[in-house]
């Protein structure tokens, strides 16, 4: 371990907005590229569902 | 006559097959989220809290655990996006096009998080948030490529267009990424030289690198599980006129 307090390691050295700033970017991009294709598969499966009930409905 | 001769692995002629395609990823995601998931939380923890500092650059220096995974994910991704491209012009395979559409997002973010944390980093190293240097232009230039990529994609109708254009100027692109990589080398720069060497043991200390490479084997994982969504979403999508796609919603 690096830091001998959680405050120390919150300062990083006095770096902390540098550090912490850049972590949040990778997390923020990181939860953006699994959370978007997961919404989109949700929404084509509703779509595809929408259209064969209507088709089934309609012969 | 004889069947065709056949050049090329077997599951090189299934892969152009989408539903082939659509399973295999199916049972191979769980396993790289795995990873992924596990790769990640552990190095980051190890990148924050046990990764020594740098006697020149105190702490900031752990920007460099973002930073150069997302730089090489950013270019490896680009390298498979103009592949896959060229494949699909040459051999007309469509899951080759939904591949290389689908790196271009995943790509693009991975360019934008190199070079906003390379920014970041360099407010506290260097004194500048930005300086025109020769790596830092050639990685945005990269940006720009995919952002070209995927505005080709969206403005043109035909899938099949889109994808033959998306793959020429990916495949014109790809002189860009020898650049980037020698860019260090060929013109005095600020950036320093890459951490990873092929031919040579790492400069770094070991426990400085080790947390490094999980954490690229992490940016990996991740990136082979977003792909592998994005092109499972986007074999649904044109296949769904098909049979086995209309039976697969079916039991939903």
């Amino acid at each position: 371990m690096n830091f001998d307090s959680f405050s120390d390691f919150i300062a990083m050295g006095g770096h902390g907005f540098y550090v912490w700033l850049s972590y949040a970017i990778a997390l923020l991009i990181v939860v953006i590229n699994i959370v978007s294709p997961v919404l989109l598969k949700r929404k084509v499966f509703s779509d595809l569902a929408r259209r064969l009930r209507r088709e089934k409905k309609s012969s | 006559m004889s069947e065709k001769k056949k050049w090329l692995p077997r599951w090189f002629y299934q892969l152009a097959s989408p539903r082939w395609s659509y399973d295999i990823m199916g049972k191979l995601l769980p396993g790289f989220a795995l990873v992924a998931l596990i790769s990640l939380v552990v190095g980051t923890i190890w990148a924050l809290l046990y990764a020594p500092a740098d006697y020149q650059q105190g702490n900031s220096f752990r920007i460099i655990y973002i930073h150069v995974p997302s730089a090489i994910l950013a270019q490896s991704c680009y390298m498979l996006m103009a592949v896959a491209g060229a494949i699909g012009l040459i051999w007309k395979m469509k899951v080759a096009d939904m591949v290389a559409k689908s790196c271009a997002p995943i790509g693009a973010t991975m360019a934008i998080l190199a070079l906003a944390t390379g920014a970041i980093w360099g407010k506290p190293t260097w004194g500048s948030w930005w300086v025109w240097d020769a790596r830092l232009t050639s990685m945005l230039i990269l940006l720009f490529l995919y952002l070209g990529v995927v505005a080709l994609h969206s403005a043109i109708e035909s899938e099949a267009t889109a994808a033959q254009s998306a793959a020429v100027l990916a495949l014109v692109g790809l002189v860009n990424i020898p650049i980037i990589k020698y860019s260090v080398d060929w013109w005095n720069t600020l950036h320093q030289p890459a951490t990873f060497k092929l031919t040579e043991r790492p400069a770094m200390a070991p426990e400085m690198w080790m947390p490094l490479l999980v954490m690229v084997i992490g940016f990996y994982c991740f990136f082979a599980v977003s792909l592998m969504m994005r092109t499972r979403n986007e074999i649904l999508i044109r296949e769904r006129r098909s049979s086995w796609v209309k039976e697969l919603v079916g039991k939903q």
